[in-house]
């Protein structure tokens, strides 16, 4: 029996994984292998996808990426700890009204308010400007963030909080030595998360970007052509741009499982 | 630890205001210009010969941004019709072209032609010349390569059945055929036609098909005819085809699904653009010299071709104009055919724009068969008499409207649809024809 | 800005002269750490709402600019006489229900296996969230292209190995559309909720279970009178998660369908009235419909919400 569900496990982890393997596979053959059925497994190995990938000049949307990705993703913590504490270590009052409120923003549909934000861009001079998808990013993830941040403070003990108090434990040292220690693999899966979002996000990017600060899901879609042969490129790049994304998911897989149990880890 | 945390923190936030104030807003350089293209294999050819040549040529930068034509179009309308300015050139066809010059978003191109002698406007082919001209007589864009529609088939296929494809063969005709080589090889249908949604996609060789049976989007008074009996029966005629002899996978084939299918001899005819013969007469495609083609396939009219050129364009708001019409004139001139001639090889031109284009040896030596042929139909378009019937705006394979995208890609969606199956042509085209409706109710009024 | 400064007075040399005061200030200290994040939530996604809100009063084709003012309701009218909005509100509550639940259930079952010690548990994981890191423009293209298309597709490819030349050879996009469109996202999903559920299942205490085994308690009966209660606000999290991020989907209906064949969502919908038909006022107050819509629905989720909230009090 256990040795059944161990194979089980295998079998599904194998066939998620297919998709994703299949990908590598086929950005490693030529383009008129990669077209065949049935598909051609031992087809010779080329570089040829990754050659006219990097031949496109990837570097600055990969840039552009980092930047939004990694920009954003600073700014979301740095906004969403502080309100994170005053919705669950010093509540408010109404703080589940505000929290509810913050939830509710991301219920709204993006797209509706594509427009004015296009407006806005284009009559501040902000269109084509990488640090317009970052303040764009901050208010996409900001939710999720304190939400989640919420739920790891939440579980800081308040006793302790309370006898840090007494005994005259600034506010520093209270962060340091109570909220931290809680907080860290919190604040480590909500940077993830934001940053995973942040890298993935197309629609804002697309409309908003050109040709100094397209990111690179947009510099992916460029591959697709209506004419002609252009999957192993593709998948080429798919690769090369879910790269970082893979490595840091892989990376802290220990962390997102760690950070989403909210912090309830015994 | 702590420091080391909090200094990586801070090495990231520089990095991202370094990041930020490299990256200024639209416009950039002043000795460059930014242009937005389609990602179809002549512009790929454009953008690697683009630094090597022009710019070392003229000191200009050319940064270009390529997407895939669905996502091109969304984006070009969006800066133009805004007059953002974010890009100075973009890459436009006879569709956009008098629209958006009438809404006033592109340079008027007359005195830069006049004044540059080297371009010769009078080789471009009169058809692409006056589809790119608005209703003030002036020309807003120029022909990067030119196209029109045929009929591609597998000559040893045909041969091989003791079936011979007339010059100007009739859909019926091409019907029977396409009956007759269905199965001739494992695996092989009769023939591909476009099913996938969109205005450009399905709606353009549908629509050449309802012009010919006798069909129109609209009549000369703005009364929608989508389904009158004529545009009734050419749909009929064409989801039925493409059900019974047509390739797999046909609600979702579009240009691309279909020169595959024809390259990998899943097909034995093929009804598209004439640019598709180039691709397939590539050296390393298999079908290379088993091809015949004949004209686009006729009912009631002479000719059902369609007329489609990518164009460049500069857009009005551009401060760098002159910048610009040095790129477009060296990218639409001949020089460029020559170049690309000479360093990638001369199927690979940017061809159907220019009359020198159909007079050099060298090309017509490589494009054989069909280049003569892909001239002849460029030249016999009629995009203001496309059709039996008198039309109150010119196009061959669209309605020259500024709906029509919209229009033209949801009744494309519902006959998709009906060629999956999922529905029946006649409540495909009532539905449309309610759409149909509310547009020429509009243009009723004006 | 005033109530700010009095929150630094308590801690200067003269005593707070009015309780009343200090209680109100007291209050903004407490409010100034959630007042950047407030303050910049509601400008960067509230006010381009009301702009939202003003341009669909107005009549604003942007192919047509000469013809631009003031249109009443007539945008109102127009959406919800459009049939193809009615039937995106449809395909929109189908999609994420579908791709949510189901992914849930996999999700569940996924960390059930995963819970237990066996030979390569990490590999087995780590192929296991893969599908959640590929970018999801890339994931819709690899699906559309590399996996359903017909000829060269993956998938007949496999048909083909398995059953010969004479193998069925499906329209996987063509024949189900939704299905599609569907099982793309649910790839994706599935470990998302996996790594909620993995997280819930490995704070559940131990004792409490062991004690129940030694009962004599059957597995069935452990999972049903233990791990499921455990597990409800994580299935709850995961589903809350997944129908905001799953809603708002525009990747792959975009690449997968084009938004044909009956899969067009309310943002692929809303989008096609922006940038096809240029009809900004239309666009605008499908949105401004759509957002009303959302608030509805988004107050029954506050129900959810709450009990999150509650079970967080009684813990």
């Amino acid at each position: 029996m256990r040795r059944l569900l161990g194979l089980a496990a295998w079998a599904a982890g194998l066939l998620f994984f297919a998709p994703v393997a299949w990908m590598v596979l086929t950005s490693l053959h030529s383009e008129p292998d990669a077209a065949t059925n049935p598909p051609s497994l031992a087809a010779p190995i080329t570089f040829d996808g990754y050659a006219e990938f990097f031949d496109s000049n990837p570097w600055p949307p990969l840039v552009n990426s980092l930047s939004a990705s990694i920009g954003s993703t600073v700014l979301v913590l740095l906004l969403a700890i502080p309100a994170a504490y005053a919705l669950s270590i010093k509540k408010v009052e109404k703080w589940s009204d505000v929290l509810f409120f913050f939830l509710s923003t991301k219920m709204l549909p993006v797209v509706a308010g594509l427009l004015p934000i296009y407006l806005v861009a284009q009559y501040t001079g902000m269109l084509d400007n990488i640090s317009f998808l970052v303040v764009l990013y901050t208010s996409m993830n900001l939710p999720i963030a304190v939400w989640l941040m919420r739920s790891f403070l939440a579980e800081v003990p308040g006793e302790i909080l309370e006898a840090a108090a007494l005994d005259g434990a600034g506010l520093v040292t209270t962060l340091r030595r109570v909220v931290a220690p809680v907080a860290l693999p919190g604040i480590a899966a909500t940077s993830l998360i934001c940053f995973i979002f942040s890298w993935n996000e197309l629609l804002f990017a697309r409309v908003l970007t050109g040709v100094v600060a397209g990111t690179a899901p947009v510099h992916l879609t460029g591959f697709v052509t209506s004419q002609g042969l252009f999957l192993a490129k593709v998948c080429a790049a798919a690769v090369v741009v879910s790269l970082p994304v893979l490595v840091a998911g892989f990376a802290a897989q220990d962390k997102l499982v760690q950070g989403l149990s909210l912090g309830a880890v015994k | 630890m702590k420091s080391l945390r909090y200094g990586g923190l801070v090495a990231a936030v520089l990095m991202v205001t370094t990041a930020c104030a490299g990256a200024g807003g639209g416009g950039g350089a002043e000795n460059s210009i930014n242009v937005l293209m389609v990602n179809n294999p002549q512009m790929q050819d454009l953008q690697k010969l683009t630094a090597d040549n022009f710019t070392k040529d003229t000191g200009i930068t050319v940064n270009f941004t390529v997407l895939p034509e669905n996502d091109v179009r969304d984006k070009i309308s969006q800066d133009f019709s805004s007059q953002a300015g974010q890009y100075d050139v973009a890459t436009i066809s006879n569709y956009e072209t008098p629209i958006y010059a009438e809404n006033g978003w592109l340079t008027p191109l007359d005195d830069y032609v006049a004044k540059d002698t080297g371009f010769d406007q009078d080789d471009v082919l009169e058809p692409i010349r006056q589809s790119l001209t608005a209703a003030d007589g002036k020309v807003y864009a120029q022909p990067f390569y030119g196209e029109s529609s045929f009929l591609m088939y597998r000559k040893d296929v045909l041969d091989a059945k003791g079936l011979a494809m007339p010059e100007k063969p009739t859909w019926p005709q091409v019907a029977d055929i396409a009956a007759a080589v269905d199965g001739a090889q494992p695996g092989m249908k009769g023939i591909c036609l476009r099913g996938q949604p969109g205005w450009g996609q399905l709606m353009a060789p549908l629509t050449t098909v309802v012009n010919t049976f006798g069909g129109t989007w609209f009549t000369k008074d703005w009364q929608a005819q989508l389904n009158a009996p004529e545009f009734k029966q050419a749909t009929e005629f064409y989801v039925d085809l493409v059900r019974a002899h047509g390739e797999a996978g046909a609600p979702q084939a579009g240009f691309a699904e279909c020169l595959n299918n024809m390259t990998q001899g899943k097909v034995a005819m093929w009804y598209d653009a004439t640019v598709a013969a180039g691709l397939l007469e590539a050296d390393d495609s298999p079908v290379k010299g088993k091809l015949g083609f004949a004209q686009a396939p006729v009912v009631k009219t002479d000719s059902s071709a369609w007329l489609y050129t990518w164009a460049f364009g500069i857009q009005k708001a551009s401060k760098k104009a002159d910048n610009a019409w040095k790129f477009v004139s060296w990218a639409s001139g001949k020089g460029y055919e020559e170049l690309v001639g000479k360093t990638l090889g001369w199927s690979r031109l940017p061809d159907g724009k220019r009359k020198s284009t159909y007079q050099r040896p060298e090309y017509l030596a490589a494009g054989g068969s069909f280049a003569k042929q892909a001239e002849a139909a460029i030249a016999g378009a009629k995009p203001t008499d496309p059709g039996v019937q008198e039309r109150p705006v010119s196009g061959i394979q669209f309605v020259g409207i500024p709906e029509f995208t919209d229009l033209g890609t949801q009744v494309s969606q519902k006959i998709s649809a009906a060629i999956a199956g999922a529905t029946t042509v006649d409540a495909a085209l009532d539905e449309s024809q309610a759409l149909a409706e509310t547009v020429a109710e509009k243009y009723r009024g004006k | 800005m005033t109530a700010l400064r009095e929150v630094e007075a308590p801690a200067g040399p003269t005593p707070p002269v009015r309780t009343g005061q200090l209680a109100a200030a007291a209050r903004w200290a407490r409010r100034a750490p959630l007042l950047p994040a407030l303050i910049f939530t509601i400008v960067v996604t509230q006010l381009p709402f009301v702009a939202t809100l003003v341009i669909s009063l107005m009549r604003w084709n942007s192919l047509d600019p000469a013809n631009r003012g003031f249109a009443g309701l007539d945008n109102y009218t127009a959406v919800f006489t459009d049939p193809d909005l009615r039937s995106a509100i449809g395909v929109t509550v189908v999609l994420t229900a579908t791709v949510v639940l189901v992914s849930l259930v996999l999700g569940l079952g996924l960390a059930l296996l995963l819970d237990r010690r066996f030979f390569g548990r990490g590999v087995v994981r780590t192929m296991l969230i893969a599908p959640f890191l590929v970018v999801p423009v890339a994931a819709a293209l690899l699906w559309k292209h590399a996996l359903y298309n017909p000829e060269y597709g993956l998938f007949n490819g496999v048909l083909t190995w398995l059953f010969g030349a004479d193998a069925p050879q499906p329209e996987w996009i063509g024949g189900m559309p939704l299905l599609a469109v569907e099982a793309s996202l649910v790839w994706q999903w599935t470990p998302f909720m996996m790594l909620i559920l993995l997280a819930g299942l490995q704070s559940r205490p131990q004792d409490a279970v062991e004690a129940a085994r030694i009962d004599g308690a059957t597995a069935w009966q452990v999972f049903r009178y233990l791990t499921l209660p455990h597990l409800r606000q994580y299935l709850e999290l995961g589903a809350l998660l997944g129908s905001i991020y799953v809603v708002q989907n525009f990747d792959a209906v975009f690449t997968i369908t084009s938004g044909g064949l009956g899969t067009a969502n309310l943002p692929y919908t809303i989008y096609q009235t922006f940038y096809q038909a240029h009809d900004y006022g239309q666009a605008s107050a499908a949105g401004v419909v759509v957002v009303l819509g959302s608030i509805v629905i988004a107050t029954f989720a506050l129900r959810v919400v709450s009990s999150l909230l509650r079970e967080e009090v009684r813990a």
